[in-house]
């Protein structure tokens, strides 16, 4: 198992290659789905703004 | 034949409701591919002869860089697309393009710098395909700021598909780079004519990265369409019933 982590001796190479990688998918994920929910609260207020003061 | 499936796609809310749906079939492919490109590449795989347990850079290192150029692509055929036929919905689908892009360009590079220490004895260099990816990260930057800068939605859309037609010239250059230039980077050893030169444990590890990573992109690009969609959409009382105002 530690001969998995040490990598042969690139560990200081590798593991930050996955980590950086791992991290830009998960900050997608999240950037996505806040985009599109900021999108909808923004729509909620317009439709919401509209209504109030026709 | 007829063309109703392609007006359709220049209907906001037709789009809107599509990208819902399909959303998971990209999702969950690409999640089912990435962890089983990851079990391959760090545990099947074997070490390479020459570059030892560091070659396993690879299986993340060549998805972010194949990400970076395929995104771009696509990005620029939208606006083309959008600048050409005037259909807001590519518009829309280039200016969702540019963060997923700008954001595997690092990905690309940093992991590539971590590849090329242990590899090349440097962090960087300013080698051909090195120069040409570095500039791509500068045009999908461009394209953001020029987007924010301009507070009307159309003129931003226009300029900025210009910008991103135009920035498509570099995208044969970082792929050619090091076939026409002496680099230090290595050739193509999957994306070529002739069969990849790779050993099927390494090549389908590879291959399944490769295409869970574009269909994560297929994914992260329709949940922002929908976002973009929303927001070019002012008036339509179609927005009402998808937010439920």
């Amino acid at each position: 198992m530690s001969a998995f982590f040490d990598m042969g001796g690139y560990a200081a190479f590798v593991w930050p290659a996955y980590g950086v990688t791992f991290a830009v998918v998960v900050l997608n994920i999240v950037w996505a789905r806040q985009s599109l929910g900021r999108a909808r609260q923004d729509a909620r207020r317009r439709l919401d703004a509209r209504a109030e003061a026709p | 034949m007829t063309w109703t499936w392609f007006h359709r796609l220049g209907s906001p809310p037709y789009v809107y409701a599509l990208a819902a749906r399909l959303t998971p079939w990209f999702a969950w492919p690409a999640a089912l591919l990435i962890l089983g490109g990851l079990w391959g590449g760090l545990v099947l795989a074997p070490p390479d002869y020459q570059q030892g347990e560091g070659v396993r850079i690879l299986y993340v290192h060549a998805p972010s860089a194949w990400m970076s150029l395929m995104v771009y692509t696509t990005m620029a055929i939208a606006g083309a697309v959008g600048l050409i036929w005037r259909i807001k919905v590519a518009h829309a689908v280039a200016a969702s393009c540019a963060p997923i892009g700008a954001s595997f360009t690092v990905a690309a590079l940093v992991t590539g710098a971590l590849w090329g220490k242990p590899m090349w004895g440097t962090y960087w260099e300013w080698d051909p395909r090195l120069t040409s990816e570095l500039i791509l990260l500068f045009l999908y930057l461009g394209y953001m700021g020029l987007r924010t800068g301009i507070e009307d939605t159309q003129r931003a859309d226009r300029a900025s598909a210009v910008l991103a037609v135009v920035g498509l010239v570099n995208v044969p250059i970082i792929h050619y780079s090091v076939t026409w230039w002496n680099s230090l980077h290595q050739a193509p050893s999957v994306m070529r004519l002739a069969k990849p030169s790779m050993a099927p444990s390494m090549l389908i590890p590879l291959l399944m990265m490769l295409l869970g990573f574009t269909l994560l992109f297929g994914a992260l690009l329709l949940v922002r369409l929908r976002g973009e969609i929303l927001s070019r959409e002012r008036a339509a009382s179609w927005i009402r019933e998808v937010v439920g105002a």
